[in-house]
C-alpha cells in the first residue's frame, strides 16, 4: 500500500470522479435554491429573486402538511423499533453458528430490497385482500418494517462478525448467565452498529414512497402527500420547503449513523 | 470450566443460560424463528399469494376476477402492447445500468486508489448522502432541472446550444415536447438516482485488487489499457455485476420516475400500478410483476455464479 501513496493521480481520471461526483450534488443543491425563488407558478432558474417567506407559509399556512407529517413519523418510528428487535435477533442467530440452509436464510432476509419495491407492495396489497386485513397504520407499518428489517440485519451482522468471541468466553466462566454477559458484554460492543441501523431504518421508511401507496389505502404519508404535489401542483415553492424539509429529516440519521461506524465498517445496507 | 459452570448464579436466567449453553442450536433456533416468521409469513407468504392470483383471470364481462386456475392472463403479456412495455422497460433497464457502471467507474476507482484519509471519508459520505437521502426530493430536483424553464434550457441559451437542445428534443423516440416528458429525461434521472448503488460494490471490488498485480502487469510490459483490459477490469467486474442487480432491479420496478419525468407510453411498474387499482385487473398486474421477478432470478442466479455476493 506504501507504493500506492505517492503516485500521481492521472488528470483524466480525477477530472470523471469528480464531475461524477458534482452530477451527484448539484441536484441536491438546487433543491435548497428553489426553496427561496420568489417564482410561484414554474421553476424558472435562475429564480427572479430570493425570499424566505415560502418557510412561513409552510408553518402557518398549509395545515395539510402536518397530518401526514405524523403518519410518517409515527409509522418510522413503530417501523424502526420492530426492524431492530427482529434484525437483531436475526443477525444474532446467522453470525453465531453455521448451519444448513444458512445462505438461504441470509438471502431471504436481503430479498425485500432486491426485488423492486412494487412488487413488495403489491404482494402486500394482495394479501391484505385476500386477509380481508382493512388499511390502517399497522398495514403501513407491516411493509415498511419488512424492508427496514434489512437495514438493521446488515449493521448488526458486519458488528458480530467483529465481536470478540474471548470475552463472551470470559463473561461466562467468571459467573455471568446468557443474559449478563448479553447486557453487560454484547450490547455495549453492537449498540453504536445497532444505533446507525436503526437511524437508517428511520430514514429509510420516512422516505419510503413505492410500498407505501400500495398499503395506505386513503391515508397519506409526507410522501405520498410529495407525490401528489408532484402530479397537481398547488404552491410549488411550499413544496421546495417541505422537500429540504424531508431532505434534512433523511439526510441527519444518516450522518449519524456513518459517524456511530465509521470505524473499519461500511455504513450497512448499501440499498433501499 | 466445569467449575464455572457450576458455580453460576441460579435462578431463571442461570436456568436457561444452562440450557442454551448445552444446546446451542436451541439458542440460535430460538433467535431465528421470530425474524424468519416475519419474513416468511409476511414477504414470502404475500408473493405466494401474488404469484398464485396471477393464475386467476379477469371476467371481461362482469370485470370480477374468476378465482379458477388459467394461463390466460400470462397469454395476455405477449399481446403486443404488453410485449412493448416489457422490452421498453427492459431496454431502459439495460442502457441506465451500463451507463451507471460507465459513471461510476472512475469515481470508484479514484476513491479506492488514490484517495486515502479525508479525501477517502469525503468521497464515502459524498456517495452516502444522495444515496440515503430522500428518493422523492431527488426526483423532484430533476423535475426542476429538465422543465421547459429550468436549468438545463437556461444553459442552453447562455452558451448558444439552444438548437441542440431543440435538435435533441426533436429525435423520434427519446425526445419530446421538453427534456421532462422523454424517455431522455426519464432516462437521465434513472442513472442519476441508482448511480450510487453502482459506485459502492464496484469501489469495494476494486479495494481488493492487489496493488502487487497491476505493478506486476506494468513491469512485464503491459501499458496502462492493457492493464485496465486484462487485469483491473475482470477483477472489477464482480462489483459491477453487484451493483447492476441495484440499478437493472430498481429500473425494472419503478413506477414513480416514468410518471413524473416521462411521457405517456407506459413501463412495467407503470403497468402494475394501473392494472391493479384504477383497471382493478389483479390478475394481469400480478402476471406483470411475475416478469421482473423472473429475470431478477435468472440475475441473481448469474450474479451469483460470477461471485458478485461476495462484495454486497
Amino acid at each position: 500500500m506504501s507504493s500506492n501513496a505517492n503516485r500521481t493521480t492521472p488528470l483524466g481520471l480525477r477530472i470523471a470522479a469528480i464531475a461524477g461526483l458534482l452530477f451527484l450534488h448539484l441536484p441536491l443543491a438546487l433543491i435548497f435554491l428553489y426553496a427561496f425563488t420568489t417564482e410561484e407558478k414554474s421553476f424558472e432558474f435562475p429564480p427572479p429573486g430570493l425570499t424566505t417567506k415560502w418557510f412561513g407559509i409552510a408553518w402557518t399556512s398549509r395545515p395539510d402538511i402536518w397530518p401526514p407529517l405524523y403518519l410518517s413519523l409515527q409509522v418510522a418510528a413503530i417501523a424502526t423499533v420492530l426492524a431492530l428487535i427482529f434484525g437483531t435477533l436475526a443477525a444474532a442467530a446467522l453470525s453465531r453458528t453455521r448451519f444448513f440452509g444458512r445462505e438461504t436464510i441470509s438471502l431471504l432476509f436481503v430479498l425485500p430490497i432486491a426485488l423492486p419495491g412494487i412488487i413488495t407492495g403489491i404482494a402486500l396489497r394482495s394479501a391484505f385482500d385476500i386477509m380481508s386485513i382493512p388499511f390502517s397504520v399497522w398495514t403501513i407499518i407491516l411493509g415498511h418494517a419488512t424492508f427496514c428489517i434489512v437495514v438493521v440485519y446488515n449493521n448488526a451482522v458486519a458488528r458480530f462478525r467483529r465481536l470478540n468471541g474471548n470475552l463472551v468466553e470470559a463473561s461466562m466462566d467468571l459467573g455471568a448467565n446468557a443474559f449478563q454477559t448479553f447486557r453487560h458484554v454484547i450490547l455495549p460492543q453492537i449498540g453504536t452498529a445497532l444505533l446507525a441501523g436503526g437511524m437508517l431504518a428511520f430514514a429509510l421508511s420516512f422516505d419510503e414512497v413505492i410500498v407505501t401507496t400500495f398499503t395506505a389505502g386513503q391515508q397519506t404519508t409526507l410522501p405520498i402527500w410529495m407525490l401528489g404535489e408532484l402530479i397537481r401542483p398547488r404552491q410549488r415553492p411550499v413544496t421546495n420547503v417541505v422537500a429540504v424539509f424531508v431532505f434534512v429529516v433523511t439526510l441527519l440519521p444518516i450522518l449519524a449513523a456513518y459517524y456511530l461506524t465509521r470505524e473499519g465498517e461500511h455504513t450497512g445496507g448499501s440499498s433501499k | 470450566m466445569t467449575a464455572a459452570v457450576a458455580e453460576r448464579q441460579r435462578g431463571i436466567g442461570g436456568a436457561i443460560s444452562d440450557i442454551f449453553f448445552a444446546r446451542p442450536q436451541l439458542l440460535t433456533f430460538l433467535l431465528l424463528t421470530p425474524p424468519l416468521l416475519w419474513i416468511g409469513v409476511v414477504y414470502i407468504g404475500s408473493l405466494f399469494a401474488l404469484l398464485l392470483q396471477s393464475f386467476y383471470s379477469l371476467d371481461d364481462f362482469s370485470g370480477l376476477v374468476v378465482h379458477e386456475f388459467t394461463l390466460a392472463t400470462y397469454e395476455q403479456l405477449f399481446e403486443a402492447s404488453n410485449a412493448q412495455i416489457i422490452l421498453r422497460t427492459v431496454l431502459m433497464a439495460t442502457l441506465v445500468t451500463i451507463t451507471s457502471a460507465i459513471i461510476a467507474f472512475p469515481i470508484a476507482y479514484y476513491a479506492a486508489r488514490y484517495a486515502r484519509g479525508w479525501t477517502k471519508a469525503l468521497f464515502y459520505l459524498a456517495v452516502m448522502m444522495p444515496l440515503w437521502s430522500s428518493y422523492l426530493v431527488k426526483v423532484y430536483a430533476w423535475k426542476l432541472i429538465l422543465a421547459k424553464e429550468g436549468i438545463i434550457t437556461w444553459f442552453a441559451n447562455v452558451l448558444h446550444l439552444r438548437w441542440l437542445l431543440d435538435g435533441i428534443l426533436e429525435l423520434p423516440v427519446v425526445g419530446g415536447p421538453s427534456l421532462s416528458f422523454s424517455y431522455l429525461g426519464t432516462f437521465l434521472v434513472f442513472v442519476y438516482i441508482w448511480l450510487p448503488y453502482m459506485i459502492l460494490p464496484t469501489q469495494a471490488a476494486l479495494e481488493r485488487v492487489p496493488v502487487n498485480f497491476i505493478e506486476a502487469s506494468a513491469d512485464l510490459g503491459a501499458d496502462p489499457r492493457q492493464t485496465f483490459r486484462t487485469v483491473i477490469f475482470p477483477l472489477a467486474l464482480p462489483g459491477i455485476v453487484a451493483g447492476s442487480i441495484f440499478t437493472f432491479s430498481l429500473t425494472l420496478g419503478d413506477y414513480i420516475i416514468p410518471q413524473i419525468v416521462g411521457n405517456s407510453r407506459l413501463m412495467i411498474g407503470q403497468a402494475v400500478y394501473t392494472l391493479q387499482g384504477t383497471a382493478g385487473n389483479i390478475p394481469l398486474a400480478a402476471a406483470f410483476t411475475v416478469v421482473p421477478m423472473l429475470i431478477m432470478a435468472v440475475y441473481l442466479w448469474m450474479a451469483k455464479r460470477m461471485g458478485a455476493f461476495d462484495v454486497l
